[in-house]
């Protein structure tokens, strides 16, 4: 009966170790990968750097520049881009360069600021819901969806009218709304992970429910969260805008690229260039990030690029 | 030597929506240490639902484990809370997955893994817990571990894979080792490697290991004894002698049967014919006999058939049915 025996001892010596005829190099982690993949697409790797040239041009711009956003110098209102103001003025005879690069700074640190708020509440939250899973989940989920129900626009209007309007108000208020899709796409992406067999063998390995979700599940989630948090960013700018545009948004003399297209389309008969350049910049950041969004959903998932 | 696991009458239900699936009926075994048993069966017989049920790693719901006891050591696994498992588990029993492509986790690298049971269980500093690492996977045949070490998953083969969930599993040096058929997802060529590389990780650690497979032939070299399940029950227990040599249940005959072999050449394999049932239908006599084209002498049809001892080790469960092909085969033989 020792056909049975498949395993004779000379059929399998000592495993000798593996050598494989390419050098041993670091590890190249999945992120490195993801980073290869993206320089080779030039359409993000262009926005990339166009975000970073709009980011220093903002940021810095005004501590080179040293004038101020909110001088008037009333005998040069509304005066046509020169020398001396390479954007012009406004009609109380602010110099539209300072204001443009003082706006940017608004816009983009509100969609930057508000995105990082929605993420930090939407990945715990969407995390925890769907880790504890169960009777947990549905509650957390359907807080999720009521909120989700609430008109938003009313909801921003009468928060502002209520509350005495400020900067701080604005972050919060775009971000209490937009984390409510971040925590149902992290949700999503932790149900799935939760059942591969690397968290089955973590839990075999006698990790503790907080590591596992610390260390194995939410590393896995972030890609999905970076490439969200790109089209966030944008998302919340435009309604930075929009609220600004409405009066609602950030309060004069203060800046933003909303109020100053705002200022521009008033004006858009005669003063064309009020209205052009900070829509202009506006643009130019949305479509960046949005591309950049993209090619980074490309990179950081191979199998969903090219549809 | 004393017994390391003592499991008794382990009942494991999935409550689905086509109702309850009773995975694993009332199985007891017992391991001793350093020993090696194997459980084989088919697809769906219920041997891995038994190793989870052991490790804890049932999803409750849908699943549910009904009763019965498996003392580890004197503890109960079934009900020692989440605190005391944790604390046994990847400690002093440890288990090595199906699927080495999919049991590592692709975003941290192989150091970070294998160091985590390391630095939980023994509070090792990161020093000597990668030392421990390079050591383990050293042991388990990757050269160059140092540098190694510091890759990702995805660039190791899934043999190599498969010995790192081996190296991982055992660098707690734990008392026992569940194998959840570690060679299926790998090719052939590797499988022979992989399974001398438990053997000798066993006999240098003096763990015990139960290894569960659908390959008899697996087992056949490694166990010192052997289960075989059949539709989530035990149907012939014994050493790996008593039921390779002188098997009796028909179900056992069979499966001997089915694997391919160099002996006979020109004969269509064996196989045995229709399916195991299905396990949400209550059954109330002989599993076994419900299959499809078997011809049975109708004595356990209404009845479970209990066990029956032919020697102190050997245990088989009564069965009338006839398997009509293997008689022509015997004769041939």
């Amino acid at each position: 009966m020792s056909v049975f025996r498949k395993l004779s001892p000379d059929a399998c010596r000592l495993p000798k170790p593996e050598r494989s005829l390419a050098r041993v190099s670091d590890g190249t982690s999945l992120w490195k990968d993801a980073w290869n993949r993206l320089k080779q697409n030039r359409l993000a790797l262009v926005s990339l750097w166009m975000i970073v040239g709009v980011v220093l041009f903002c940021f810095l711009g005004p501590i080179v520049l040293r004038t101020s956003y909110v001088e008037q110098i009333l005998e040069n209102t509304l005066l046509s881009p020169s020398a001396a103001y390479p954007f012009g003025t406004d009609d109380l005879g602010r110099d539209q360069l300072i204001r443009v690069m003082v706006g940017g700074r608004v816009s983009l640190g509100v969609g930057i600021v508000a995105t990082l708020v929605s993420l930090l509440i939407g990945v715990v939250y969407g995390a925890s819901a769907a880790f504890w899973g169960g009777k947990v989940d549905s509650v957390m989920m359907r807080i999720v969806d009521v909120l989700y129900g609430l008109p938003f626009t009313i909801f921003v209007i009468l928060l502002m009218t209520i509350f005495e309007r400020s900067i701080l108000l604005l972050f919060m208020v775009i971000g209490a709304v937009e984390w409510l899709t971040m925590a149902r796409i992290v949700r999503g992406q932790v149900l799935s992970i939760r059942r591969q067999e690397y968290i089955e063998a973590a839990v075999a390995l006698g990790l503790s429910k907080r590591r596992i979700l610390i260390r194995h599940i939410i590393p896995n989630v972030l890609g999905v969260v970076i490439v969200y948090a790109t089209l966030t960013v944008p998302n919340v700018m435009l309604l930075e805008s929009f609220l600004s545009f409405l009066g609602l948004g950030v309060q004069p003399p203060m800046p933003s690229w909303g109020s100053l297209i705002k200022l521009g389309a008033d004006n858009i008969q005669e003063y064309t260039y009020l209205l052009l350049i900070p829509a202009g910049f506006f643009s130019l950041t949305l479509f960046s990030l949005n591309f950049l969004g993209d090619g980074l959903r490309d990179a950081l998932d191979p199998q969903s690029s090219r549809d | 030597m004393g017994s390391l696991l003592e499991v008794n009458n382990l009942t494991t239900s999935f409550y689905t929506r086509n109702g309850c699936v009773r995975a694993v009926n009332d199985v007891s075994f017992n391991l001793r240490k350093g020993e090696t048993l194997g459980i084989v069966g088919e697809s769906g017989s219920g041997k891995s639902v038994t190793c989870y049920s052991l490790m804890g790693l049932i999803p409750q719901p849908p699943g549910k484990i009904e009763g019965g006891e498996a003392l580890f050591d004197g503890v109960d696994l079934l009900r020692c809370g989440a605190k005391a498992l944790r604390r046994i588990r990847g400690k002093r029993m440890s288990m090595i997955f199906q699927d080495p492509m999919t049991s590592l986790n692709p975003y941290l690298k192989v150091s970070t893994q294998i160091m985590e049971p390391l630095r939980i269980h023994e509070q090792l500093s990161k020093k000597e817990a990668l030392s421990r690492g390079i050591e383990a996977l050293e042991s388990v045949g990757i050269s160059e571990a140092s540098k190694r070490i510091h890759c990702y998953p995805h660039e190791f083969s899934g043999g190599m894979r498969q010995r790192v969930m081996i190296a991982m599993a055992l660098i707690t040096h734990p008392e026992l080792l569940i194998a959840d058929e570690p060679t299926t997802a790998l090719d052939v060529t590797v499988q022979a490697q992989i399974l001398e590389l438990i053997r000798a990780r066993q006999r240098a650690e003096g763990s015990a290991v139960i290894i569960v497979t659908h390959d008899l032939g697996v087992v056949a070299g490694m166990c010192d004894r052997i289960n075989v399940m059949y539709a989530g029950k035990i149907v012939e227990t014994g050493t790996a002698e008593d039921v390779f040599d002188r098997p009796i249940h028909p179900y056992t005959v069979a499966l001997q049967r089915s694997i391919p072999s160099l002996g006979i050449k020109g004969k269509p394999l064996y196989t045995i014919p229709g399916l195991p049932p299905d396990l949400s239908v209550p059954i109330a006599g002989d599993a076994f006999a419900l299959r499809e084209g078997l011809t049975n002498g109708g004595q356990w049809l209404e009845t479970p058939p209990p066990m029956k001892a032919l020697s102190a080790t050997h245990w088989v469960r009564e069965c009338d049915v006839v398997l009509p092909e293997l008689e022509a085969l015997n004769d041939v033989r």
